[in-house]
């Protein structure tokens, strides 16, 4: 039982040393995280908006938008 | 450049240089991952501290491949969201089960066992830690697979209804989506050229050592291995693309025709092992196709149908819907092109006349709309053409993507049974051997070559469709501008660029760094 109720601090000790003990995987997780801001923070953010999401707020309105645009009129 | 004026063309230059960059780092994770828990294995076997350092190294290059691989895949997913909103709308749950998956199979397989892969080796048991990197392997296969099975539905539209209501395909059988053929062979493809680029990497990286006579045990050693999984790798590639052709002749007969420029099919058709793509020929004229051809006889019945002397149909035939043999023999029948466009128009109109019904609450009129697009569905797509002539795909790309393809494969084939000659005959001294090393080295750009040109070849040659017959591109994109997908294009090429700088400045820095030490015997850190 006391093993089982140590078990979490066990693991974040593992990823804590484990983190601590990097040498190039330090610049590994600068580049992850980097990544992962630039990602989400700025691309998802400012650029990447769900068009349909954004736009509508139900789904049969969603829906109502796709058939419009799949059957509208051909030019 | 100057013909990219469109919102379609950048969304798709924008979605082929995504994912581009993506399959440049996912095929090395996949094969170095093998190759790693068969390094690993040896050691846990033999408990020789060689094998442990061999491991080491590989697995801090795949630490570097990985991280600055992860994630550029969900940028895929905000394309399709922004650019591909129509597309994202209308497969339904088919694109969002597999997908969903795999976030979670990626999430907790990936990220717990590589964690204990780097962190474990002081921490955990021999066994355990071994288990761990095997099952990473099987957590990238997996991550792979469930992508794969979305791209094979792209292909093969299968297991699933259109729901005029929602309009969106809804899934009713899992299992033929997952276990459509396509999806199968699929997988085993790109997941075992996946092992022969690893292990082309792992043999040109250890060449570059040996170049530089240092660390010779650990590079023949490492040669070894790398060489018994790209030559297991390459034979079984081959196979799959054997089941490939087969597949595509099946269900993408007109990405089959273009891929071999064929116009005009025979029984017993050759292929093509050389030529030149005539740029101004157009379906149905009289125009020579490929110049300087070089056939192999019968060659494409075999490898599509599996029989020397079968009917393989060229485009000509194909937008005819027939064609007959020199005896007057009907050999080869199906809806013409014409026809599936006209059925295309009845099932939109269908779904016109089903949306007027919906808004007045006319349940017979729905209904009878319904049929009349359950009837005329399977060429939905076609609709939206404006002639039989726009569902051909680029006919040069789709030739020469696959002659690059094979190719490439042709020459791997013949390298990795190179290197098992050479590493494994004692007599041959392949250490003396400076153009072996060469050729080895040669070889990394060659296998990314070929993986891409594979790739080329499967979504170039699926043109005009996002969806085989159901969707066309111009129908899948969303309403957004062309100027604002530029941008993002822009952008993105910055960061690609950025993130391969980094990769490849890391990777040769830690290479060379650690070639200076005694990577079996010196200290570790």
């Amino acid at each position: 039982m006391r093993k089982i109720l140590q078990l979490p601090k066990r693991i974040v000790r593992f990823y804590v040393d484990g983190f601590k003990s990097m040498t190039i995987g330090k610049k590994l997780w600068a580049i992850i995280i980097i990544k992962l801001i630039v990602i989400f923070g700025v691309l998802k953010l400012f650029f990447f908006p769900d068009m349909l999401k954004s736009h509508y707020d139900t789904d049969a309105q969603r829906a109502e938008a796709v058939r419009t645009a799949l059957t509208a009129p051909r030019q | 450049m100057e013909d990219l004026v469109n919102v379609v063309d950048w969304s798709r230059l924008q979605f082929a240089l995504t994912a581009i960059v993506h399959w440049l780092f996912v095929p090395l994770t996949i094969g170095l991952s093998l190759i790693i828990g068969i390094m690993e294995t040896a050691y846990y076997r033999t408990r020789n501290e060689k094998w442990r350092r061999i491991t080491k190294f590989w697995m801090t290059l795949f630490g570097i491949n990985f991280a600055c691989g992860v994630a550029t895949g969900l940028i895929l997913e905000f394309e399709f969201g922004t650019n591909w909103s129509n597309y994202s709308w209308f497969v339904g749950d088919i694109f969002g089960a597999p997908l969903a998956i795999e976030g979670i199979v990626a999430f907790f397989m990936e990220s717990t066992f590589i964690a204990v892969m780097f962190f474990g080796w002081k921490r955990v048991s021999p066994g355990f830690h071994l288990a761990a990197t095997w099952l990473t392997a099987i957590g990238v296969c997996l991550s792979a697979l469930w992508i794969l099975v979305a791209n094979a539905w792209m292909q093969h539209p299968t297991g699933m209804e259109f729901d005029p209501d929602q309009m969106r395909n809804v899934m009713v059988s899992f299992s033929d989506v997952v276990f459509s053929p396509v999806a199968i062979n699929k997988f085993f493809h790109t997941v075992l050229s996946g092992w022969v680029l690893g292990a082309v990497f792992v043999v040109g990286v250890s060449c570059w050592l040996i170049l530089k006579k240092r660390n010779l045990d650990f590079a023949l050693s490492s040669i070894k291995v790398a060489g018994a999984v790209g030559l297991a790798g390459i034979v079984l590639t081959m196979w799959t693309g054997d089941g490939s052709a087969v597949q595509v002749s099946k269900h993408q007969p007109m990405k089959l025709a273009a891929m071999e420029g064929l116009y005009a099919g025979s029984e017993g058709q050759s292929l093509v092992a050389f030529g030149i793509i005539n740029p101004d020929k157009k379906p149905l004229d009289d125009q020579e196709a490929i110049f300087a051809e070089i056939s192999i006889p019968k060659g494409l019945s075999l490898l599509a149908k599996h029989d020397l002397d079968a009917f393989v149909p060229g485009i000509d035939d194909l937008l005819r819907g027939y064609a007959v043999n020199e005896a007057g023999d009907t050999v080869y029948k199906d809806v013409s092109y014409a026809d599936r466009i006209a059925m295309g128009r009845a099932a939109q109109q269908a779904l016109r006349d089903y949306g007027s019904s919906l808004e007045m609450g006319d349940s017979v009129a729905m209904a009878q709309a319904k049929a009349a697009i359950d009837a005329n569905f399977k060429y939905f797509g076609y609709g939206y053409l404006d002639a039989p002539e726009d569902a051909v795909p680029p006919v040069a790309v789709s030739f020469y993507s696959f002659r690059v393809m094979v190719t490439a494969g042709g020459y791997l084939l013949l390298f990795f049974l190179a290197v098992a000659w050479v590493s494994w005959r004692r007599k041959v001294n392949l250490l003396s051997n400076k153009w072996f090393c060469f050729l080895g080295l040669l070889t990394i750009p060659i296998v990314w070559i070929c993986s891409e040109a594979g790739w080329v070849l499967a979504e170039m040659g699926r043109q005009p469709w996002t969806i085989e017959g159901l969707l066309p591109v111009n129908a899948a994109v969303s309403s957004v501008s062309a100027g604002s997908v530029q941008t993002t294009f822009w952008l993105f090429v910055l960061i690609f660029s950025a993130l391969l700088v980094a990769e490849i400045s890391i990777m040769v820095r830690h290479i060379r760094r650690k070639a200076t030490t005694d990577l079996l015997n010196g200290p570790e850190n």
